[in-house]
């Protein structure tokens, strides 16, 4: 296959021409470039310090395509779900009215921008033909009125033209008069055409002969009727029929006398020079091409096109000048080489968008697999990456790109979970939504690095309550670790909790760590103490301790924590509980360093004092028989 | 392609290494001004200078970036032998309110003898690993155990490459299927000293680095190289920047379940471009693999993608136009919004393209 050879766009930069290097570093949707010099040694030299920030062409329109884009998502995710145990023809109808929503899309936004409609319409040109071709994959008769219909869409000057010379208060006075009659015709809008002439026959009674013949032949030209009882062969006939009378007519020169009449009858009977005449009306050889068939093979079978379009091209553009992308395009389409026309699409057009989606469309019409395997599902793949890619770098669209990797079979999930990574996590909102995302289809790297990420940012400001629940989102026990010590250093040094909610509500997350659970629990026992709950307090603390929940360096604030409940009217602390915490505040004091501040060792004896007290209270109070 | 818009870096001499954080919505710079800034992106997509500081007593060649699951972290190194780690520390109020930040050196890395000419960290699977290469030929790799700790670095592995080193890249690839792995290059100029792009792979059982090839082909100096992201391939891809753009790939041959050495590698070129004419300095490939960028003596940077086909093209140029931008106020912050070309560039969009 020839590949349309397209020489690489050249962008200018701002920036020294000579002697000096372009860095480049690449960023989410932009490349930056910046003057430098590569050499190993110390080099000095300045020049211009500007950092240059480049993107894509796309990129001006992308606020204006983000229509096209958001509306062509919901056409494709729809199609990715229609049934394969659906009976062909429906297919085929669903295919069809699919084909037809991306191209009124198309054309919604080509409403909307000034600017691009350029390429708009050749897109939507494209598209249009291939719908005909490809999907719709009208047989011959049918195959002619497509293409007509086609050709009018998109020429859509004639009406304004004919609205003006209506408009006119002499209509078949006015210069395009002509123009607008023959233009009627060369589409094969016979019965306009006829309209327009009534205007130019009122004008010349004498002629009325001329023009009633005239309007017979138009009005007599035969158009398939498709849905019709009649054969493509009787149409046939019938036509050729209709074909000699209008050449008769040419021959016995019954126009001879109006130049403008009888050019109407050489274009009726397919009169190629007469046709090349009036290019500037037909304005494209594919329009050429068109007239031509309904003129001289209204029936011609789709095989056959290709021999028409590339002598049609071939006349209709005259030596010197050179097809261009669009023209080889459709010539590809015409020859029904699926691969070309997305091929040179893919390099003539600077747009992703629109090989991605026509090629998925083709491709579940299954008109991709006849060619080679291997590129037939790998082609709309890779076009439907390089399309979700471009899209995943845009601060909302990244969205929509996130169904085309889930449709991507081979390598949407690796693509995806590379990409959504990079999704900045501006707000702890963005960042939610992007972890449903991943959570929904179990990339559980991808969660953990982002709750990592946000743990991380909400540490270094201090928001531990985030942090802490971030870090449990990620099951990330050793952060957790980390984020509950510093809790708890925050109460010894405040002697309040902050984030209370968070560590109230923990459930089962606490047992993501042993100090997280030490912090959970914990607070349940201030929690009880404020309740007044003392004996359930009292229990709790003893067993953050003998069960070794507490870490060593926390004992003394937690024997400090008992004092108050020691030091309560009523034994709080039973005989065997008190003799547990003597035994805990030993266990303590014996690994104590023996520089300790004397702060420590009035406390510890403030402790022992308490704690025989409240041992000889126990003892009395138990020993005591209920009367 | 156009330019969207130009920043007034103010860096006082030549920039050397410009580098986008993992989100894209900060860069740093590093200059032969011995500094380095770091910039914010702001939700118009305007650049502020949030940070600018001397970090080393020489040029500052390259600038990066640690995963922001360790924090706001950076990497630096210098023709004054070191590489730096910088940490930001979120900073009082009204600094916050005149958009300001600071940076702090957590450590100065001071083993190499001379020029340390690249700084890279280890995939985040590794933990918080930093890799240096110097001038003379050794590659050594630290690590931080303590992420909540950036003070204290243990150099683990020294590697001794016989040839002055000029840049480093890590295998981005987490696959279980492949043992860490990264290339070295080498800037030596002699090419009977064979070739100057080595492939180190990690060894679980030896706990070290060993050597798994060298690329043989490539015998004059390499000023660049950088694996592409792994996209679900069973192969890597490497590019070098050398006396062309080459890109490599490096398919794992089967081991033998008694093999205990680094992986067989079989060595295919995929691809190699001389448009830059002579030297290429930078090679660098964009987040999905899909594009590779590449600045060479030409003053060009060259766009290079594959089709379908895997067939390679140069797809676009960025080239200096002769007319560079001088800065008209003396201002720190101050930055320059343009969308100058976009206008003319819109109709160049239209590329070729007349429909009728």
């Amino acid at each position: 296959m020839e590949e349309v050879d397209v020489e690489p766009a050249i962008t200018n930069i701002p920036a020294a021409s000579g002697g000096k290097h372009l860095g480049f570093a690449w960023g989410p949707g932009d490349i930056l470039v910046y003057e430098t010099l590569y050499k190993a040694s110390g080099v000095k030299g300045s020049g211009s310090s500007f950092i240059h920030e480049v993107r894509k062409d796309e990129d001006i329109y992308s606020p204006i395509l983000r229509k096209l884009f958001n509306e062509s998502h919901h056409i494709f995710v729809g199609l990715q779900t229609i049934r394969e145990d659906l009976p062909s023809k429906n297919k085929k109808s669903q295919f069809v009215s699919i084909s037809k929503n991306y191209r009124s899309v198309i054309r919604a936004c080509m409403e909307e921008l000034q600017q691009v409609v350029s390429i708009l319409l050749a897109i939507e040109l494209i598209w249009n033909l291939c719908e005909v071709l490809f999907i719709d994959a009208a047989p011959a008769g049918s195959l002619l009125l497509h293409l007509l219909d086609w050709v009018r869409l998109h020429k859509a000057d004639v009406d304004e033209k004919a609205r003006e010379v209506l408009q006119s208060e002499s209509p078949a006075e006015h210069p395009d008069y002509c123009d607008v009659v023959v233009s009627y015709v060369l589409q094969g809008r016979l019965e306009e055409a006829r309209q327009m002439l009534v205007k130019q026959a009122t004008l010349q009674p004498a002629a009325r002969n001329m023009y009633k013949l005239m309007d017979t032949l138009l009005s007599k030209m035969p158009f398939y009727n498709p849905g019709g009882t009649q054969t493509l062969t009787d149409f046939d006939v019938k036509w050729r029929l209709w074909h000699e009378e209008v050449d008769r007519c040419l021959q016995d020169n019954s126009f001879a006398s109006n130049r403008h009449l009888e050019l109407i009858c050489k274009i009726l009977v397919g009169d190629e020079d007469t046709l090349l005449e009036h290019k500037e009306l037909l304005s494209t050889w594919y329009h050429f091409l068109v007239t031509r068939l309904l003129f001289c093979h209204p029936t011609v079978k789709p095989t056959e096109l290709h021999y028409y379009a590339q002598s049609c091209m071939t006349m209709f553009l005259d030596s010197r000048s050179v097809p261009e992308p669009l023209d080889n395009i459709l010539l590809a389409a015409f020859e029904f080489d699926i691969h070309q026309v997305i091929k040179d699409c893919s390099i003539a057009l600077n747009n992703w968008w629109f090989v991605a989606h026509l090629t998925d469309l083709l491709d579940h019409c299954k008109l991709l697999q006849s060619h080679n395997l291997h590129f037939g599902s790998n082609l709309r793949e890779f076009l439907l990456l390089e399309y979700a890619s471009g899209l995943f770098t845009h601060h909302s669209l990244w969205q929509l790109a996130v169904d085309y990797f889930d449709h991507c079979p081979e390598f949407g999930r690796v693509y995806l979970e590379l990409q959504i990574e990079h999704v900045p996590l501006d707000t702890e909102r963005k960042a939610l939504k992007v972890l449903r995302i991943c959570e929904q289809r179990q990339m559980s790297e991808q969660v953990r690095s982002i709750c990592k990420i946000m743990a991380m940012r909400a540490l270094r400001n201090n928001r531990l309550g985030s942090a802490l629940s971030w870090s449990i989102r990620a099951k990330d026990a050793a952060f957790a670790t980390l984020i509950s010590e510093r809790f708890l250093q925050d109460y010894c040094a405040r002697g309040t909790f902050s984030d209370l909610d968070l560590i109230d509500n923990l459930g089962p997350a606490m047992l993501l760590s042993d100090r997280l659970t030490f912090l959970g629990k914990y607070r349940e026992f201030h929690k009880l103490y404020g309740e007044k709950r003392f004996r359930e307090a009292a229990k709790l603390l003893l067993s953050l301790m003998t069960a070794k929940i507490a870490p060593r360096s926390f004992w003394m604030t937690l024997l400090t924590d008992a004092l108050p409940l020691l030091e309560q009217k009523e034994a709080i602390f039973s005989a065997d509980q008190t003799h547990e915490l003597m035994f805990c505040l030993e266990e303590l004091t014996s690994s104590l360093n023996t520089t300790e501040e004397d702060m420590e060792q009035t406390k510890v004896e403030l402790l022992r004092l308490a704690l025989a007290r409240n041992l000889a209270m126990a003892i009395v109070k138990e020993g005591t028989m209920e009367t | 392609m156009f330019v969207a818009r130009s920043i007034a870096a103010d860096h006082k001499d030549l920039i050397h290494d410009v580098s986008y954080d993992f989100h894209g919505r900060r860069m740093a710079t590093c200059s032969s001004d011995q500094s380095v800034k770091v910039w914010d992106k702001s939700e118009s997509g305007e650049w502020h200078c949030t940070a600018s500081w001397k970090t080393h007593s020489g040029s500052v060649w390259r600038v990066t970036w640690a995963h922001p699951e360790f924090g706001q972290v950076l990497a630096s190194c210098s023709f004054d032998r070191t590489a730096a780690v910088w940490e930001e520390i979120v900073g009082e109020s009204n600094d916050k309110q005149r958009g300001l930040s600071h940076w702090i050196k957590r450590t100065t890395l001071v083993d190499s003898r001379t020029s340390v000419t690249d700084v890279k960290f280890a995939p985040k699977h590794m933990g918080l690993m930093l890799t240096t290469c110097s001038a003379d030929g050794v590659v050594r790799i630290y690590e931080a155990p303590d992420v909540m700790n950036l003070s204290q670095w243990s150099l683990q592995h020294e590697i001794s490459c016989k040839l002055s080193c000029s840049c480093i890249s890590w295998n981005p690839s987490s696959s279980r299927a492949h043992p860490p792995m990264f290339a070295v290059g080498s800037d030596d100029n002699n090419v009977t000293y064979g070739g100057k792009v080595q492939i180190y792979e990690y060894n679980e059982n030896t706990r070290k680095y060993a050597k798994a090839e060298t690329l043989v082909t490539v015998t004059d100096a390499v000023h660049d190289i950088a694996f592409a992201p792994n996209l679900g391939r069973s192969f890597h891809i490497l590019a070098i920047a050398t006396k062309d753009v080459r890109i490599f790939k490096l398919v794992p041959m089967r081991k033998e379940s008694t093999s205990t050495g680094p992986t067989k590698f079989e060595v295919q070129i995929m691809a190699q471009f001389d448009n830059h004419n002579s030297q290429v300095w930078r090679v660098s490939w964009n987040i999905t693999s899909t594009l590779l960028a590449s600045s060479g003596d030409d003053g060009c940077v060259r766009l290079w993608k594959a089709n379908y086909m895997d067939n390679w093209k140069c797809t676009g140029i960025l080239k200096g136009d002769g007319s560079p931008l001088t800065s008209s106020s003396g201002q720190p912050t101050a930055m320059n919004t343009m969308v100058g070309s976009s206008v003319q560039t819109s109709q160049n969009a239209l590329n070729g393209m007349s429909p009728v």
